[in-house]
């Protein structure tokens, strides 16, 4: 599903590597937490799988694309199989919640029919029913949360990256934001996610990886935030 | 596709950024412009090329009683005179040549004068015999002038050989200098005219960043992100060429046949016709220019 060989990445003007030599195998229906300091090179991994940047050395197989070689007419194609959620939601403020979503689809031009039914049924899914017409300034932060994860998984993707999702809401809405994506993830749907919140990675006991000045420094197959000594 | 929602995204772009739109509109308008009357400037050119080269003539002017001593020492030529120049029109080194040749007396030529000046106060002051015995010969090819240029200067009886069609080049150089001005002018213009277009989709891409962002993220393809930049641009760009083309149009309709036409009846004007010819190219040149210069713009939007 996503294999990441050897991958060193290295940004112009920064003589340290923000990954070195890493390697890393995810399998279909995994829940991957990515853990580690600030700047250990979580984000910078999980833009290398969205294909926002090229790896300096090493290869990087996602869904069967080799994103070192994939055309660059390709990667929007390849895109529409992932969904991604951020810290900052990045909502469209002048569009309200339904907007927001139809919005994504309209893009990779699905037709007005198919968004008629997967709108509803998304917010449904993300417990946003009756927040449809609501503008993203109108809703706390943990439902703007909710419409980002709608817009990602909307399009049914095979992958979730989501690079601190809960980063800016309190443990309470946190705990609701992973009670979804845990749902999306028992849909079938692979999720990679990076996090500081020490609390969530111990309670759901997943699969950790933990970077540490870019090296892999963990790969535990059930773990917690930190090694227990 | 949906080209509902593309129709909308443009509106909205067009709406955003409706000082800039109009400024757009207005240099491509300013620019096409230029280029539309060079355009028709060179179809000017060329059609009064033909008409007037196919009338150009070289006249061998005779001496007469008040030509100057210095090349008509003998005074008015006598008929032995026009004899040899008529032989040697004739002479199987010239005739190849020449189309048609006819003499002119004073009285023909004060004929003509009279009518060509009809009007004029010269009119009255000239008499017959100021005006001279002239042999107007009609060439073949037009261009061939030196060679009865170079026949009969210096022939005694001969005051002066002169080829029309030399008049005409400087005319036609000065108003060919006209439409390479108009040309480079609208160069400039275009010029500008793309920077603005850049600019103006630049800032549309601007205001619309977190759109850009989320499509790039959702996996719009870059065809379907250009497209209502590219078209903003176009439709801008395009309103000014029409623009263009109903002025250049009016141009040749009111000022060319309503007003020169009307002064200068023995000259071939461009038509509304030629003002056609000139107005798909507008169009296409406006949209073109708009299309590469959006397209550049928009690039920096789509680098993956
Ligand atoms: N675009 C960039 N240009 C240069 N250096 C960068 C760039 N992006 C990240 N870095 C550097 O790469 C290293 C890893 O950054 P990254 O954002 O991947 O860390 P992170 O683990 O996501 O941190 P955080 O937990 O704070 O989000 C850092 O040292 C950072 O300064
Ligand atoms: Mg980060």
């Amino acid at each position: 599903m996503i294999r990441i060989e050897n991958v060193t990445k290295q940004y112009p003007g920064n003589p340290r590597p923000a990954l070195d030599n890493v390697t890393l195998e995810v399998e279909k229906g995994d829940f991957v937490f990515l853990v580690g300091a600030s700047g250990s090179g979580k984000s910078s991994l999980m833009r290398l799988m969205l294909r926002e940047d090229v790896p300096t050395h090493g290869s990087v197989h996602v869904l069967g694309d080799n994103l070192a070689t994939i055309s660059s007419r390709r990667v929007p194609f390849f895109r529409r199989k992932l969904g991604v959620v951020f810290q900052d939601f990045r909502l469209l403020p002048n569009k309200t919640v339904a907007e927001n979503i139809a919005f994504s689809l309209e893009v990779i031009g699905k037709s007005r029919g198919l968004i008629e039914t997967a709108v509803p049924d998304v917010l449904g899914l993300v417990g946003l029913e009756g927040k449809a017409d609501r503008l993203p300034n109108e809703l706390s932060g943990g439902e703007q949360q909710r419409v980002a994860l709608a817009r990602a998984i909307v399009n049914k993707p095979a992958i979730l990256l989501a690079d601190e999702p809960t980063g800016n809401l309190d443990p309470a809405t946190s705990q609701g934001i992973m009670a979804v994506i845990d749902r999306i993830n028992q849909a079938g749907t692979t999720v990679i996610m990076a996090t500081h919140d020490k609390s969530i990675v111990n309670q759901m006991q997943r699969r950790v990886v933990e970077l540490s000045g870019g090296v892999i420094i963990r790969d535990q197959r059930s773990g917690g935030y930190e090694v227990k000594a | 596709m949906r080209w509902g929602f593309v129709l909308s995204e443009i509106r909205q772009g067009l709406r955003r950024n409706m000082s800039m739109v109009i400024s757009v509109i207005l240099v491509t308008f300013v620019s096409m412009t230029f280029v539309g009357t060079a355009l028709v400037l060179q179809l000017q050119i060329g059609q009064m090329k033909n008409y007037w080269y196919d009338r150009a003539q070289v006249a061998v002017y005779l001496c007469d009683a008040i030509s100057p001593q210095t090349v008509c020492p003998q005074g008015e030529s006598s008929p032995d005179v026009k004899a040899a120049v008529e032989a040697k029109l004739k002479s199987p080194t010239l005739k190849p040549y020449i189309q048609n040749y006819y003499f002119e007396n004073h009285e023909q030529a004060y004929k003509q004068f009279q009518q060509q000046f009809k009007g004029n106060a010269v009119a009255k002051y000239v008499t017959a015999n100021q005006l001279n015995e002239t042999f107007w010969v009609k060439l073949k090819n037009a261009n061939d002038g030196e060679i009865i240029t170079e026949s009969f200067t210096g022939q005694a009886g001969v005051e002066q050989v002169r080829d029309q069609r030399t008049y005409l080049d400087q005319i036609f150089s000065i108003l060919n200098a006209a439409s390479l001005t108009a040309i480079s002018i609208a160069a400039l213009m275009l010029v500008s005219a793309a920077l603005l277009i850049s600019t103006t989709i630049r800032l549309s891409a601007f205001s619309r960043r977190r759109e850009l962002g989320i499509m790039r993220l959702v996996g719009a393809s870059n065809f379907f992100i250009q497209l209502p930049f590219v078209l903003e641009g176009v439709v801008a760009a395009t309103v000014g060429s029409l623009l263009a083309v109903g002025t250049v149009t009016g141009l040749v309709q009111f000022f060319v046949q309503g007003f020169l036409a009307q002064q200068l009846p023995f000259t071939s004007f461009v038509g509304i016709g030629d003002a056609l010819l000139v107005a798909p190219v507008l169009v296409l040149a406006g949209m073109l220019l708009a299309w590469f210069a959006s397209l550049f713009a928009i690039r920096r939007y789509l680098r993956i």
